[in-house]
């Protein structure tokens, strides 16, 4: 077998043994709980229906922006824990420059978009220039910073919402019709269309792939987030990859937000969703950062979030036994990593005794 | 079998360019009378302030008491990260055990009683600490996500959890506990009165004294108690005794430590199960003392905040404690005439803002100090055209003064040096 096609089965081999151990453990939980465990599986793991199917993709799309915010940042191993504060107040200023409308139909959502990534990048890249400049840690400095988004966008909002009539929620004024981004569908009958956006998600997916291994930016950030001494020593700049690893990877978050605004919700209330930002670290370590690992990652995300939906009702588990599942499956993906990699390496160092035996022994005749 | 040396982003401040110039606040010898003289001053500064701005809930006695409920929880978690740290396993998982923690108050403090609730709240911590320790320590991974791992487990186990055990009971349901049976506190009744008195006379620095000692014997938890003699016991068990030496020797330097005989894997296992139990009980302080049930998002990000007030405070007990102070405070006061009090607060900003930037050109750096100095008349201008600050600043307070702190201490802060790596048995030598 060639080494490409072994390290491939081997990857496959250590995503299912994460997953059937996360399976294992999330049964073990229910079943010490006394929940009927087949039941709670059988009801997640049916083939959903083309509605739920289309909150699963949607869902996802939303989850894989995230994902790649992260991963972009841990490629530099920069761990950012910010992307649910700064999508949220991209998100917001988004809403309120779409809500404007101060230009006509699309050229109003290319500036919205544009504003949403400006914003999210200048609020990852406080985190970026504090542990450039002042050796902050990026971790504890992008908590902070979601805490204080949050405060920010409640104050502004207030400041910026219009009331409907009638209702107690307070929202940014709506996008206008012509600058929404349509939706396609991919059956018939209600709540089965796709956002639109999913395409501006690939397209970031794609972009993310290129600069990374394409570009002379992207080799740098590698080699910074594998070694920062060698990166030091071919001159590489660690303060300037740092702040623009942070950048990127806020620009990214900012987008998080913005499939559910133009594909959904048209305008940005105290309801809009939240806690997207750590559900991307669990699916950048999932997908192992990798583009398409990501996408994976965010698909079966979506699915367990969309398919635990009617536990409650149908079965009487709380849905929140899923998230037990999602976790564990982040541990036991990068043990199983871990695990599959020594077994690969010592897999190596066998065939590599073995071809090394037939040089060997000639030698030892002739000595 | 090559094992190719990993290691994580530390979470810390990254060693700044010559970590040791100057003097290093809190750590050492000298660094005791630092600290002292740094309460003390901060203390006459509070003082000054509230006389000169009438913000009189900066040093009430009900300020401060509520300031020791709010900074237990935030120094047990960051003893939780102190623990694991200085063995040099970084537990980013806080935030997660002291979840389980608020959850394991409110479950054996109604079913079995309020001491029952804080084993409860400890031992739930643990398994938190277990699940860490097994990832980190046994099977190498990676300590950062290892604990956003646990952070995710812990939320959705806990609520998960609390649908099944607390629905249908009085007063509880799928978001909450019934209510737990409270902890004894400690009231020394004429020592109180008098102080009190002494309060109300609005004298400068002794009215602040007394409402300080005021609330230190008025209605005083003794799990607040526990918590700071637990603070005192760590600084004595990982400083003065064998033991911590040995555990420390595995953050800073594990294959030295393992060379000389310390079972480093058991000691690095043991600093992650103890780091645990601490968040634990931080959980069930917020359950039991700041509040009187468990509530979903109860712990609302401290986990985070305990780790950046150890951070702040050097890795180092006193550190620590002033750094969870800091925060305490800061929360408090947005909850008593937040408006006036941190309005008062921002022309201490401005001040202190100013009086660095002039030290800071002094010493040869003047666009250091310009910014600064420019940030200040900045902040005292936002001081003298606002009447009150915003509620949702008000509630950003806290958070932005651990930003701003980390920003200008950071860079003389030290972790332990093996912090965040991954070490596998065997590995010396």
């Amino acid at each position: 077998m060639s080494t490409r096609l072994v390290s491939f089965l081997l990857g496959l081999l250590a995503a299912v043994l994460a997953l059937v151990a996360a399976f294992a453990i999330t049964s073990l939980v229910l079943i010490i709980a006394g929940d009927p465990v087949g039941e709670v599986w059988g009801e997640i793991l049916t083939f959903p229906e083309q509605r739920n199917l289309a909150n699963i993709i949607n869902n996802a799309t939303v989850l894989y922006l995230s994902g790649l915010a992260v991963a972009v940042a841990f490629k530099m191993n920069l761990f950012n824990i910010g992307v649910d504060g700064q999508y949220r107040i991209a998100a917001f200023v988004a809403a309120v420059v779409a809500g404007e409308a101060w230009l006509p139909g699309y050229l109003n959502t290319a500036l919205a978009i544009l504003a949403a990534v400006l914003v999210g990048a200048a609020w990852a890249g406080i985190a970026g220039l504090l542990r450039a400049t002042r050796g902050v840690s990026e971790v504890i400095s992008t908590i902070m910073l979601n805490f204080i988004s949050t405060s920010v966008v409640a104050y502004f909002l207030r400041k910026a919402a219009v009331r409907e009539e009638g209702s107690n929620t307070l929202g940014t004024r709506e996008i206008p019709e012509g600058s929404r981004i349509p939706s396609f569908s991919i059956g018939d009958g209600p709540g089965t269309e796709i956002y639109g956006f999913i395409f501006i998600a690939a397209a970031a997916g794609f972009a993310y792939w290129f600069v990374l291994n394409k570009t002379r930016f992207g080799f740098n950030l590698r080699a910074t987030g594998q070694s920062t001494t060698a990166a030091v020593a071919s001159g590489i700049s660690v303060k300037r990859m740092t702040i623009g690893a942070m950048l990127i990877s806020g620009g990214v978050a900012g987008l998080v937000g913005l499939p559910i605004l133009f594909g959904d919700s048209y305008s940005y209330g105290s309801t809009f969703q939240s806690g997207l930002g750590f559900a991307g670290i669990a699916i950048a370590l999932l997908g192992r950062n990798h583009p398409i690992g990501i996408a994976l990652g965010a698909l079966l995300f979506a699915f367990l979030d969309e398919q635990s939906n009617p536990l409650q009702i149908l079965v009487g588990v709380s849905p929140d036994i899923v998230a037990i599942t999602q976790g564990v499956i982040v541990l036991t993906v990068v043990i199983s990593y871990e695990l599959v990699r020594r077994f690969g390496v010592r897999l190596e160092q066998q065939q590599v005794a073995k071809a090394d035996r037939p040089v060997d022994e000639p030698k030892e005749v002739t000595a | 079998m090559s094992t190719p040396t990993e290691s994580t982003t530390p979470v810390g401040a990254t060693p700044g360019p010559q970590g040791n110039r100057g003097l290093r606040p809190w750590s050492g010898r000298s660094g005791r009378w630092w600290l002292i003289v740094g309460l003390v001053l901060g203390f006459a500064a509070l003082s000054v302030l509230r006389v000169v701005t009438g913000a009189d809930d900066l040093t009430s006695s009900g300020t401060i008491r509520a300031t020791l409920i709010a900074l237990s929880p935030i120094m047990l978690a960051g003893l939780g990260g102190l623990w694991a740290e200085r063995a040099g396993v970084v537990n980013i998982g806080l935030e997660g055990m002291m979840i389980l923690g608020t959850y394991g108050a409110g479950y054996f403090g109604y079913t079995y009683g309020a001491w029952a609730g804080v084993i409860g709240a400890i031992a739930l911590g643990m398994i938190g600490g277990l699940i860490h320790a097994t990832a980190t320590v046994v099977f190498g991974v990676d300590h950062i996500i290892s604990g956003v791992a646990i952070n995710i487990i812990a939320l959705g186990a806990v609520q998960y959890l609390a649908s099944l055990t607390f629905v249908g009971l009085p007063g509880g349901g799928a978001t909450q506990s019934p209510k737990i049976p409270s902890l004894p506190t400690i009231t020394i009744g004429p020592l109180s009165d008098g102080l009190g008195d002494l309060e109300d006379q609005d004298l400068f620095l002794v009215s602040d004294l007394a409402s300080l000692l005021r609330a230190l014997c008025t209605n005083l938890s003794v799990l607040v108690l526990i918590g700071l003699a637990l603070l005192v016991l760590s600084y004595f068990l990982l400083w003065r005794t064998a033991f911590g030496l040995r555990l420390r020797s595995c953050g800073e330097s594990p294959s030295a430590a393992e060379s000389l005989g310390v079972a480093v894997m058991r000691y690095k296992f043991g600093a992650v199960l103890i780091s645990g139990g601490f968040a634990g009980l931080a959980g069930g302080v917020l359950a039991m003392v700041a509040s009187s049930n468990y509530r979903d998002g109860q712990t609302g990000g401290r986990g985070y905040i305990g780790l950046a007030a150890m951070l702040f405070g050097n890795w180092r007990p006193g550190g620590l404690l002033m750094g969870s102070g800091l925060f305490g405070y800061t929360e408090t006061l947005g909850l008593r005439q937040g408006g006036t009090s941190v309005r008062a607060l921002l022309l201490a900003v401005a001040v202190l803002a100013v009086v660095g930037g002039v030290v800071l050109i002094l010493r040869r750096k003047s666009v250091g100090g310009a910014i600064t100095i420019g940030i200040g008349v900045l902040v005292a201008l936002v001081y003298f055209l606002i009447d009150e600050v915003p509620g949702d600043f008000v509630t950003m307070a806290p958070y932005v003064t651990t930003l701003l702190v980390l920003a200008f201490a950071s860079q003389r802060l030290r972790m332990p040096a093996a912090d965040g790596q991954v070490y596998r048995k065997g590995s010396a030598g």
